[in-house]
């Protein structure tokens, strides 16, 4: 049952070459594109239930032993994540008609779509360190297609930005991958976990970990290296916005939590350090950024980076109880993230801008949407019981058991903020005055555009409500991910 | 050898990272393709550079070449190739909307 463990992967790939040929005929490429989505969903469901009940799939490509081959390794940490990555493809793929234009569809939307899941996908499951940069580099590339699609001025200028910056950071990456295996000799993540212990000078290990740290960091989005995100999220479709910001920077996180316990856990006390002072100034400059603008795509762009700030505290804290905090906070982001975006896409939408002062009594012509975005708010502001306040007690309680009392302190603070941040929105655009609608022919539309935002708020309210279930198989992946001897054990076969 | 490989690559960053600084689209491109033929020398350096048989195990030779650099210097040329011709068509379109190659000139409504 190995082979279980490429079928998340090769799936969309197969699925974005078939839309890739029938491009030009829009409404069978949308059926397709709609029935294979729920597929995949459904496939990766049944692997993760597999997973769950019998441990850790670890497929050996073409027949090649653990150390020598590539490996795949679909253990319950990626397969939770695959699994969420999934549920905002159904959403994204739903939402896309009625956002995109002709144009947009007619051009491979559908078909970066996929390629974009795959290489999430892949990232998410690959057990060796260069495969891992040819997963990036595939979602990248699909990124870089759909973040140009619409070919106007702002997205010209923002898709060349971030086709450097991201370019810039791969190059990175395989610089200080050679420099990894002039050192180990080896680029299976495993393999280097083993291997880093028995090295002599730590100290050059370490240096290459940081630097490693740092390329994770480029597309994660943290401290000193988010200034690049915010306007190349907001300038495409918001279809495109809200799979960028529910999936691409949780890759670079999920990156940094594989490397940094598996790998290079041998400096806990001088790189887990750096995280919690990093992770604390990225939540104070990303809610900063967020309260700076009247823009509401912007507003939402920059709570994605205070976000990150969290799960970089869980991993800094580097003890269970904080972990499976950044695991719940990880899941819980990427859907709320998700419904986010996809929701102030819609509200743009009827609302014909994203200036918040040109805004206003939206509520009274759009109630169910205004709603919508004020349990929105709630879920990622973390307010009892939606699911960011499981994510953050548990962060809070691994904090103050390792006595961290800043990072408690900063994070307090910054989901206040990120609270005022969002509710501006709220207020601003959709309180005041009942006014004429300046596009009253989007009404049907935008009601319809919110449905698929509205499915991936309820799975988030169900995360939060249902805590009680969820949380055993969170806490068993913490435990999973604070004892990396199992993950080197289930890969080597030892 | 391994010396002037390093030098060699560290030369390259540099000149790179120079262009990258630029204002010119089409600097900046060759900034990007500098840096990444930096990087692939640099993989090849870092698996000793040695002359040696091909890796295939045949008897009485002793000394292989290490196949592994190549197979990754190889997957990552074919990446940076992709992405630079990407960057090539994208700065051909933006200078043609724009009508400017200078990136500081580049404009757009951003409340769109």
């Amino acid at each position: 049952m190995s082979n279980l463990a490429v079928l998340p992967i090769i799936l969309p790939v197969i699925a974005g070459i078939i839309v890739a040929f029938i491009h030009k005929k829009k409404k069978i490429v949308r059926i397709v594109s709609q029935i294979i989505a729920i597929l995949n969903l459904l496939v990766v469901g049944s692997i993760f239930l597999y997973v769950q009940q019998n441990g850790t799939v670890v497929l050996e490509t073409g027949g090649w032993a653990a150390p020598y081959g590539i490996i795949l390794v679909g253990d319950l940490l990626a397969m939770t994540l695959v699994l969420t990555t999934n549920i905002i493809a159904v959403a994204c793929v739903f939402f896309a008609p009625k956002s995109l234009s002709e144009k947009q569809e007619e051009f491979y939307f559908y078909a970066f779509f996929f390629m974009l899941i795959s290489g999430v996908s892949g990232a998410f499951l690959t057990g060796d360190l260069f495969n891992l940069f040819v997963f990036f580099e595939v979602l990248l590339m699909a990124s870089y297609g759909l973040i140009v699609l619409g070919n106007g001025k702002v997205q010209l200028r923002e898709s060349i930005k971030y086709v450097l910056i991201n370019l810039f950071s791969s190059m990175l990456f395989v610089t200080t991958i050679s420099f990894l295996y002039s050192v180990v000799g080896t680029v299976n993540m495993a393999q280097i976990g083993q291997r880093v212990q028995e090295v002599e000078q730590q100290g050059i290990l370490t240096t290459i970990g940081i630097l490693l740290f740092f390329v994770f960091a480029t597309k994660a989005a943290v401290f000193p290296l988010y200034y690049w995100l915010p306007r190349p999220y907001i300038s495409p479709n918001p279809v495109v916005s809200a799979l960028f910001g529910a999936l691409l920077t949780k890759v670079g996180i999920y990156s940094i939590l594989r490397t940094f316990t598996v790998m290079f856990n041998q400096e806990v006390q001088l790189t887990h350090t750096l995280f919690i002072y990093l992770a604390a100034f990225t939540m104070i400059f990303g809610v900063i950024g967020a309260l700076s603008t009247n823009n509401v795509k912007l507003i939402i762009a920059y709570n994605i980076i205070p976000a990150v700030g969290f799960m970089l505290m869980g991993i800094g804290l580097y003890n269970q109880v904080a972990i499976s905090g950044t695991l719940y906070y990880l899941v819980h982001d990427m859907i709320i993230k998700g419904a986010l975006f996809l929701l102030i896409g819609a509200i743009v939408y009827v609302a014909g801008t994203s200036d918040l002062r040109k805004m206003g009594g939206l509520i009274h012509h759009y109630p169910v949407l205004g709603w919508m975005f004020f349990i929105a708010t709630l879920v990622l502001a973390g307010i009892p019981p939606f699911s960011g306040f499981i994510g953050k007690l548990l962060l809070l309680q691994g904090g103050l058991a390792q006595e961290e009392i800043m990072i408690v302190i900063v994070a307090l603070i910054t989901s206040l903020l990120i609270l005022f941040s969002m509710i501006r929105i709220f207020i601003r655009g959709f309180w005041g005055e009942k006014t004429e609608l300046k596009h009253p022919e989007r009404k049907r539309k935008g009601v319809w555009m919110a449905w698929p935002a509205g499915a991936l708020l309820s799975v988030s309210i169900l995360l939060g409500l249902g805590a009680e279930w969820f949380y055993p198989t969170i806490d068993s992946i913490a435990e999973y991910v604070m004892n990396p001897e199992i993950y080197i054990d289930s890969v080597l076969k030892e | 050898m391994e010396l002037i490989m390093a030098v060699l690559a560290g030369i390259l960053f540099t000149t790179g990272i120079y262009n990258l600084l630029q204002k010119q689209l089409l600097r900046i491109i060759i900034g990007t393709a500098l840096i990444s033929h930096g990087a692939h020398l640099f993989i090849l350096t870092m698996g000793e550079l040695k002359r040696g048989a091909p890796p295939i195990l045949t008897e009485g030779i002793e000394n292989y070449t290490d196949p592994l650099p190549q197979a990754l210097i190889l997957t990552s040329i074919v990446i940076s190739f992709g992405v630079t011709s990407l960057l090539l068509v994208l700065a051909y379109r933006a200078s043609q909307v724009n009508g400017t190659d200078n990136m500081e000139q580049l404009r757009g409504n951003d409340y769109e």
